[in-house]
């Protein structure tokens, strides 16, 4: 059994519906990512599992155990807030005591484990800081020392690092995931942010909405999208469409505008006359120089747009009156910066096997 | 560097009218009243002439022996901070519930609701203390059903009227918007994330109130107090006008001297002890409130 089920949970503000008949199974030890733009409904259902928000359908079971009906002081969750809230009136200290306090632990047991859990967050020696003297990060880590220092049994994380900025977050990132391995509590973690959710998640739930577009690990939300909605908003992606004009030996074919016919591998057979997508990653589509050589998709065009950003290299490829193709070439080569300048021909070619195909 | 030199003329144009409006009709006439009450008081009232007869200069310290010798005084003086201690308590205990609703209500009917707090201030100070004069009067409803009730339980009638009950009524009723407004002006920036956070981490409703709401509210408290106690320390025209012969305040005190013995050294003598005492305890309320506080981002008022 999961230690956390959503069953069926919806809610409704007027006539606008945040979170539709969701259903989620969350593992003991996992890290769980609900991802979506703003307004799919994760917050909401984050709330709901703190208890701020009842549901208006549905249940939600912890340790299978329904937890509406219970106020939020008095379920086994903590939260960690977006803008951190930390108490501006008590040290670090006197924060992290609060839910020990409130637990009622003896008072002699307090200082051990404040120390423990600042010891947690590497805030060893900020104890008697107040909240204003510490920096973005530093906060961060007094927020998530006070969540966990009563060993919760599901710690939920409201974007907890969307006000850091990105040098800091990203070590914030690796510091979240050892965090995670080392206590070992579930985490259930709420963010905007693609890059974010695919490096610190077990599994993620794409939600739009207010309903779960794709539930999956990171590496298959990425490269297998189930839907249009979901390629287009993990990474950058190019998306065709069009009527599917062949389908034989798990290879279909699509009738794109602008490029003609494009061919991708899938594993069902798709009906003639269907309208699909063909989602496909810049960094799978090859460019190179106009030549001779044959790839199962291969277009001529010219570089319309190009977006140098250090590592890598972005070029958008017009060809004809097809949508740009984004292409991603890595600058790995010694003294070389870019391959392609605006205005170049060039041919922009990717196995069948290159692209991800997607029924509508 | 004249960028550097046009910006302090500039401060001088902003805070220079302020600091001449103070000078001029606070600190002179307290330093003149400081000077009165060494004089000595005139024969027929007022102040005798700064150079007797001999032509010497006649400054003395006989209104202050006078002060500290005569026990009267300082129990007058006591009773006063007393009546202003308790309806400051009383306006805090009446005005925090009050201003945590108004925070709390819809922003729509904020200022409707705050407008009802200042509506008393559009009539008349003294029409509205001769107001309480008809509701506490004998005849008055209050006042038959009261002593409705006691004569029912075998006890006396009492008068409501020109009693200290009077007096502290209408203290706390004309001071009550001064606690209001300051406490409404702090609870209303509130941070709800604070108790969702604390409510989180397993705090009921008592326990939110008591360590978020409450220590974070402390600045709003003690701006509140100071603008209750200081005023009521020095009323004179409620205890006139309501009390009975013992409530004589410090206040009233201060006015006989002044109108009707003419006493003026007499009389700066004692606004000057209420002075400092005024300001001596809005010093230590400043003190605690810096010390409560702590080095947190709480001392935002």
């Amino acid at each position: 059994m999961a230690l956390l089920e959503i069953q069926g949970v919806t809610r409704r503000f007027g006539d606008f519906t945040a979170v539709d008949n969701v259903s989620l199974a969350i593992e003991a030890g996992e890290f769980f990512t609900l991802l979506g733009p703003s307004g799919c409904g994760k917050t909401t259902l984050l709330r709901m599992i703190a208890g701020f928000d009842l549901p208006d359908g549905g249940r939600i079971l912890l340790n299978g155990e329904d937890l509406v009906g219970r106020p939020p002081e008095a379920r086994p969750v903590r939260t960690v807030f977006q803008s951190y809230a930390l108490f501006p009136h008590m040290t670090v200290e006197g924060n992290v005591a609060f839910p020990l306090k409130m637990a009622k632990t003896r008072d002699a047991d307090i200082p051990g484990k404040i120390a423990e859990a600042l010891e947690d967050v590497r805030l060893v020696g900020f104890g008697k800081r107040y909240p204003n003297e510490l920096s973005g990060g530093q906060k961060q880590r007094v927020a998530i020392a006070r969540a966990l220092v009563t060993h919760p049994t599901v710690l939920l994380l409201d974007e907890p690092l969307a006000a850091l900025d990105a040098k800091l977050r990203e070590e914030m990132q690796i510091e979240l995931i050892n965090m995670q391995k080392d206590v070992g509590i579930t985490f259930v973690y709420v963010t905007h942010d693609q890059t974010e959710a695919l490096a610190l998640s077990h599994r993620i739930a794409v939600m739009n909405g207010g309903k779960v577009e794709q539930l999956d690990e990171p590496s298959k939300i990425y490269g297998f999208p189930k839907t249009r909605f979901v390629a287009d908003f993990i990474g950058h992606c190019n998306l065709f469409s069009g009527p599917v004009t062949a389908a034989a030996d798990g290879t279909a074919t699509l009738e794109v505008v602008g490029l003609g016919p494009v061919r991708v591998a899938t594993a069902a057979t798709p009906a003639i006359g269907s309208v699909a997508t063909i989602a496909l990653r810049p960094e799978k589509v090859l460019i190179q120089a106009a030549d001779v050589a044959t790839r199962e998709n291969q277009y001529r065009g010219t570089v319309a747009e190009l977006l140098y950003m250090g590592d890598v290299t972005v070029y958008r490829v017009a060809i004809g009156d097809a949508a740009p193709v984004e292409a991603l070439l890595a600058n790995s080569q010694a003294g070389r910066a870019k391959f392609f300048e605006v205005g170049d021909t060039v041919d922009v070619g990717w196995q069948a096997g290159a692209g991800h195909f997607i029924a509508e | 560097m004249p960028a550097r030199a046009s910006g302090r003329l500039n401060k001088w144009l902003v805070s220079g009218p302020p600091l001449v409006y103070l000078l001029v009709f606070f600190a002179i006439p307290t330093l003149i009243m400081a000077f009165a009450s060494f004089r000595t008081p005139g024969e027929f009232g007022g102040l005798a002439p700064l150079y007797d007869e001999s032509g010497k200069l006649d400054l003395n310290v006989e209104s202050y022996t006078r002060f500290f010798s005569e026990t009267v005084y300082a129990q007058v003086f006591v009773k006063s901070v007393g009546y202003a201690l308790v309806t400051t308590l009383a306006c805090l205990l009446l005005a925090y519930p009050l201003a945590a609703l108004i925070a709390k209500s819809p922003k729509k009917y904020r200022d409707l609701l705050l407008l009802l707090v200042i509506l008393p201030f559009w009539s008349n100070f003294l029409i509205r203390i001769y107001a309480w004069m008809i509701i506490l009067g004998p005849n008055a409803a209050l006042a038959r059903g009261v002593n409705g009730a006691l004569a029912w339980f075998g006890a006396q009638p009492v008068p409501l009227l020109f009693s200290s009950f009077a007096v502290l009524v209408c203290l706390v009723y004309v001071h009550l918007p001064f606690m209001v407004l300051p406490l409404y002006a702090n609870l209303e920036k509130h941070d709800q994330a604070l108790l969702d956070a604390a409510q989180d981490l397993g705090a009921n409703a008592w326990q939110r109130f008591w360590r978020i709401t409450f220590p974070l509210s402390l600045p709003g408290v003690y701006a509140g107090a100071a603008l209750v106690f200081i005023p009521a320390l020095g009323i004179f025209a409620i205890p006139d006008i309501l009390g009975g012969p013992n409530d004589t305040l410090i206040g009233n005190l201060i006015k006989q001297q002044f109108l009707e013995t003419r006493d003026w050294p007499f009389g700066s003598v004692l606004s000057i002890v209420l002075t400092a005492a005024a300001l001596a305890l809005a010093g230590l309320a400043a003190w605690i409130g810096r010390r409560q506080t702590g080095g947190g981002g709480a001392a935002r008022a």
